[in-house]
């Protein structure tokens, strides 16, 4: 398959995400012969863009007009389905991050693509064209068949492992024809903590519920998640009575996500909190009740105080890190 | 302002989610249905736009009859009428599409979703009426005002929050923090008897995905539990055992 894959930058540099979008289609080109095209929008210096080569990037396509120096989905799809007819591609792979959720309806509405949101899996392609994705915000999966020529995927962070798989890609600068009039939303200010792991991206999550009691004892949560280096996240009750922002609500109703390791401190583990994190590959509970419904689901379990707890874990993490 | 809003029925978050007919259907026995969490903030957004200044809300739904109660409750939180597309929404596209013919020629300045349904997840139908209809979409807001014919609006980003303007008319899904649910009181629900409820037939046009099965996740091993008294050996278990950190 020829295949098209949005390669998105913050500030210039690639994120993750988009190298797991390489590699998630370079595997897939290997394996149905085609190429695999990446498609870089706004500023990113030369050294930077070979980069995707690394994972399997066969070519590059440079969009870099002054129109993509803010962010709108209206002319980063108009690109990205420029790039698609460019190629000549049947399958355009975007990862499914905030910006990458605003594009890719409108990349699929464009081409009339068939298209698959929160994708887990290679694709099945022995008896028409088939991808697992999440369903139930978590609570299953489900397998869905795409019937449209050209398809457009967005896979869920994390879901899939970086594979240096390297090329020399050629480098395109292109042009895509956009116009200021094209573009009816504009930026005004973008507010990013800095230093802090976007909990969309994580590895690694450490997140708080009501059993914290508190917000001044989220330190010991930060503390740890600076320690390890993991994003920060908590319940639904706890951002609705402000101990932490609306943003770190994870769960149904809140962000799904599907870090590497995810620590669920005095947290209950409620169906609907339970179906934002339950595949994370390994889970830890630590509550003062035994009878906790976390630990049902947990790999691994501490029954005790939070408050207790937090600050031996603590050290022994910074030993860890220190050793 | 002609405000238009997107509702889907989904199955109520306490839900237990089984499968039938050889994993191949949602089990809808004893399921109890509500109007999707984020649409209902959608709603309730476009009801305190129009209080302030002026308008109407339309609630849509594509749905089979069993949506009425849905969509009827969006009447009673204080819609001003309602529409239902009398088809069985197969996938994000075919629901986009259905809802943009029917928008395409009623001039509505604003469109709601929800950030995504809690059943499906797809997030897809913002973008797909925004480029269907050919105007801006923007995802998951926490904030929105109008002034002078543009949207001011807040969403999240990956890492922060970013505020930005949108002319109208424009599509936007609701994120949590908009603002806080309405419940519907009693005038609201007597009122909704009588409120326009138009049921349209679909207009021909083709799924473009199809689910095929459904599966469970596999069920967890047994937890290890770790002495309280020696809990810094959790990271040693990570580290050594589980190879996560
Ligand atoms: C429509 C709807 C949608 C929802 N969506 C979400 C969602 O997306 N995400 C979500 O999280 N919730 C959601 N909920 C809420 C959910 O049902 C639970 O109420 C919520 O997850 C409970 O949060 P909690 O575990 O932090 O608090 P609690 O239920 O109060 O639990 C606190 C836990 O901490 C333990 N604890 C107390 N003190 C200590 C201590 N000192 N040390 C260790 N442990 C301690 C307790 O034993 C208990 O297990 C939703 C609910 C509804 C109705
Ligand atoms: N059957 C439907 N009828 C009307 N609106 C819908 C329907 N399905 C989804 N939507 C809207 O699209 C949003 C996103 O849905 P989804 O793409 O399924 O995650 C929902 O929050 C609704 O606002």
């Amino acid at each position: 398959m020829n295949i098209i894959v949005f390669a998105e930058n913050q500030d210039g540099a690639f994120k993750k995400s988009s190298f797991e979008a390489i590699s998630y289609a370079s595997q897939i080109a290997s394996a149905t012969g085609g190429q695999v095209t990446a498609v870089s929008i706004g500023q990113v210096a030369t050294d930077k863009l070979t980069e995707l080569g690394t994972y399997g990037a066969d070519a590059i396509l440079n969009y870099q007009d002054a129109i993509f120096n803010q962010f709108t989905g209206e002319a980063y799809s108009k690109a990205l389905a420029h790039a698609a007819k460019n190629k000549g591609a049947d399958l355009i792979i975007i990862s499914n991050t905030y910006s990458g959720k605003m594009v890719a309806p409108r990349v699929a509405a464009k081409l009339n693509a068939g298209m698959v949101s929160g994708v887990i899996s290679l694709p099945e392609t022995s008896n028409g064209f088939k991808v697992k994705r999440m369903v139930f915000s978590g609570k299953s999966f489900a397998e869905v068949a795409i019937n449209t020529s050209v398809k457009v995927l967005s896979i869920t962070p994390n879901s899939f492992t970086i594979a240096e798989n390297p090329k020399s890609p050629s480098i395109e600068t292109m042009d895509a024809g956009l116009s200021a009039s094209d573009v009816k939303t504009e930026t005004i200010e973008v507010a990013r903590a800095t230093g802090k792991i976007p909990l969309t991206e994580a590895e690694l999550v450490i997140s708080g519920g009501r059993g914290m009691k508190g917000p001044e004892n989220w330190h010991l949560i930060e503390t740890l998640a600076d320690t390890l280096g993991a994003a920060t996240a908590c319940s639904k009750p706890v951002s609705d009575i402000h101990w932490r922002p609306h943003s770190e609500h994870v769960g149904q109703t809140g962000i799904t996500i599907k870090p590497n390791l995810y620590i669920a401190i005095g947290i209950s583990g409620a169906i609907q909190h339970l179906a934002g994190v339950s595949s994370s590959k390994v889970i830890v509970a630590i509550n003062k009740d035994p009878e906790a419904p976390f630990f049902k689901a947990a790999d691994y379990g501490i029954i005790g105080d939070a408050l207790e707890l937090l600050p031996k874990i603590i050290d022994a993490a910074k030993a860890f890190k220190n050793a | 302002m002609k405000i238009l809003v997107c509702i889907s029925q989904v199955p109520d978050t306490t839900t237990k989610v089984t499968f039938t007919d050889n994993n191949t259907k949602f089990n809808t026995q004893g399921v109890q249905f509500i109007i999707n969490p984020y649409d209902e903030l959608a709603l309730t957004r476009a009801l305190e736009i129009t209080e302030k200044q002026g308008g109407t809300v339309s609630a849509i739904t594509v749905g089979l009859a069993d949506t009425e109660p849905s969509i009827r409750k969006a009447l009673a939180i204080g819609a001003h009428d309602a529409i239902r597309i009398n088809a069985e929404p197969i996938d994000g596209f075919f629901v986009a599409e259905q809802i943009a013919n029917y928008a395409k020629n009623e001039g509505f300045d604003l469109i709601f979703t929800g950030r995504e349904s809690i059943d499906y997840n797809g997030g897809m139908v913002a973008g797909l009426l925004g480029e269907m209809l050919n105007i801006p979409s923007v995802n998951v807001i926490t904030a929105i005002e109008i002034e002078n014919g543009m949207a001011h609006l807040e969403r999240d980003i990956d890492g922060g929050r970013e505020k930005l303007t949108a002319q109208l008319p424009c599509v936007v899904s609701a994120q949590k923090e908009l603002t806080e649910p309405r419940i519907p009181n009693m005038r609201g629900i007597m009122a909704a008897r009588t409120k326009p409820l138009k049921v349209v037939e679909p207009t021909g046009s083709q799924a473009n995905t199809q689910t095929t099965s459904f599966e469970l996740p596999a069920p967890k091993g047994a937890c290890k539990l770790i002495d309280a008294a020696d809990a810094g050996k959790l990271i040693e278990l990570l580290h050594h055992e589980a190879k996560v950190i």
